[in-house]
């Protein structure tokens, strides 16, 4: 029997893509609503009233937000191929690292400030980003995903280094994620890559590269 | 069920963050040694058992490093499962309690730390963001007992900190808790009658000395 399963979502969104990657490794269906993020529909305002934002998980009829917290959700409801372990410090070490790369005022931050900023204060977070990079390099060690020997919450979490990263990279003409200091972020990358549920709903890099370019060029042009 | 291995909080009296530790902790009655860190000069302990933050609290449990206040929250609550549980049983009702939990963080810690450490001319979005987080919080409430229902949980141990913190907070960013949060304050004193939160919370008058010592350090005046 079919269940409801719909994900309130914007194509470019790393957030969103959290979402969508935990639904099909676990094989589940789902329906997606595309948001025009400039113009939000009436259903995700009534869903999301306190932050307003995509994605947002919609089962049953009854709304959860923030991706993180649908990831968890996910994994309660879902039981296969789990993306949490069993062992309540392994999960405490992996909400943890999720958090890590969720957090808006860190050195996550700094990584996505690094590619709309420019003189010193792109130098600034070039450098908290490249403390953020060696961090996840030094969890990565000895292990094939965050996860151990399958794609866990938190290499969901991860996702946008392995994709959105390089394209902001791109945008900006900067070189952040280097294979001499982070092989293990790069090998990570590959190995991410190359899972079938990654790649089906990952949005394709040209279009990202033009969204990015496009607000590159907003955002200069407003000086 | 966890055994009986050596529990120690890395802990600063004065965090709210520490504060939701000890709660949960004392509600799953567990014992622990708590040690209290001089943020100035930061353990060794402290160092190697949150090298990417080197924040507290952390909780150290059989020499392993738990960090992150809610994350430890959740930590203690899958560790000791036999008794007190602090989130709901179905999955909804554990993402709606972690949305809000998430929530506290943000518009109500997060932003009430920026009401005594920001002049007074920058606090008016704070002091604008801080409010009407207390608003949405009050709504959320309604007329239960305590956010988690009849039973005090994840939301409940997360917010009930802001019960030392409160006076600081009203005085750093002018209103009155009783006119914004009324229902808040009523919800907090019930929350003062459990024991665990009555012998977790420090008094509200020594947060305040401790914060305006603050200011004077990082010359606020």
């Amino acid at each position: 029997m079919a269940e409801e399963v719909k994900v309130f979502r914007s194509w470019g969104s790393p957030f969103s893509y959290r979402v969508e990657l935990a639904l099909r490794l676990k094989g589940v269906a789902y329906e997606y609503i595309e948001e025009d993020l400039s113009n939000k529909s009436t259903l995700l305002l009534e869903y999301n009233p306190v932050h307003k934002k995509v994605p947002v998980l919609l089962h049953h009829g009854k709304p959860i937000a923030e991706s993180l917290l649908i990831l968890e959700y996910i994994e309660e409801t879902w039981q296969e191929n789990p993306i949490l372990p069993k062992d309540p410090r392994e999960r405490a070490v992996a909400r943890f690292w999720c958090r890590f790369l969720d957090d808006k005022v860190s050195e996550m931050f700094a990584l996505w400030m690094s590619c709309w900023t420019e003189g010193e204060t792109q130098q600034n977070f070039m450098e908290q980003a490249k403390e953020c990079l060696h961090l996840l390099e030094e969890e990565l060690k000895g292990k094939k995903f965050f996860g151990g020997d399958s794609i866990g919450m938190v290499d969901i979490a991860a996702s946008s280094i392995a994709h959105w990263l390089g394209v902001l990279e791109e945008v900006a003409g900067i070189s952040l994620l280097d294979e001499e200091k982070y092989p293990n972020l790069c090998k990570w990358t590959e190995e991410f890559l190359k899972s079938d549920a990654v790649m089906e709903c990952l949005p394709k890099r040209a279009n990202l590269l033009a969204l990015f370019q496009t607000r590159k060029q907003a955002i200069s042009s407003v000086k | 069920m966890a055994e009986t291995k050596e529990l120690v909080l890395l802990n600063c009296w004065a965090s709210p963050y520490g504060m939701r530790c000890r709660i949960a902790l004392a509600e799953k009655r567990v014992e622990y040694e708590h040690k209290d860190e001089n943020l100035m000069e930061k353990s060794p302990l402290l160092l190697q058992s949150n090298p990417v933050h080197k924040k507290i609290p952390v909780l150290v449990h059989g020499g392993k490093p738990v960090c992150e206040s809610l994350v430890i929250v959740q930590y203690v609550d899958e560790a000791w499962p036999d008794r007190a549980p602090l989130l709901p049983a179905d999955a909804y009702g554990r993402a709606q309690a972690r949305f809000w939990a998430d929530f506290v963080d943000k518009k109500i810690f997060e932003c009430g730390t920026k009401l005594w450490m920001l002049k007074k001319e920058a606090q008016g979005a704070a002091k604008k963001e801080f409010t009407e987080g207390l608003k949405l919080l009050e709504g959320e409430l309604g007329e239960k007992k305590y956010f988690g229902g009849d039973t005090f949980g994840f939301v409940d141990v997360a917010l009930v900190p802001l019960m030392a913190w409160f006076r600081t907070f009203e005085s750093f960013g002018s209103f009155i808790a009783e006119t914004e949060a009324p229902k808040l304050v009523a919800w907090g004193k019930r929350c003062m009658e459990r024991e665990s939160v009555a012998m977790s919370l420090p008094d509200p008058g020594k947060v305040y000395e401790f914060v305006c010592f603050m200011r004077k350090m990082l010359g606020l005046g």
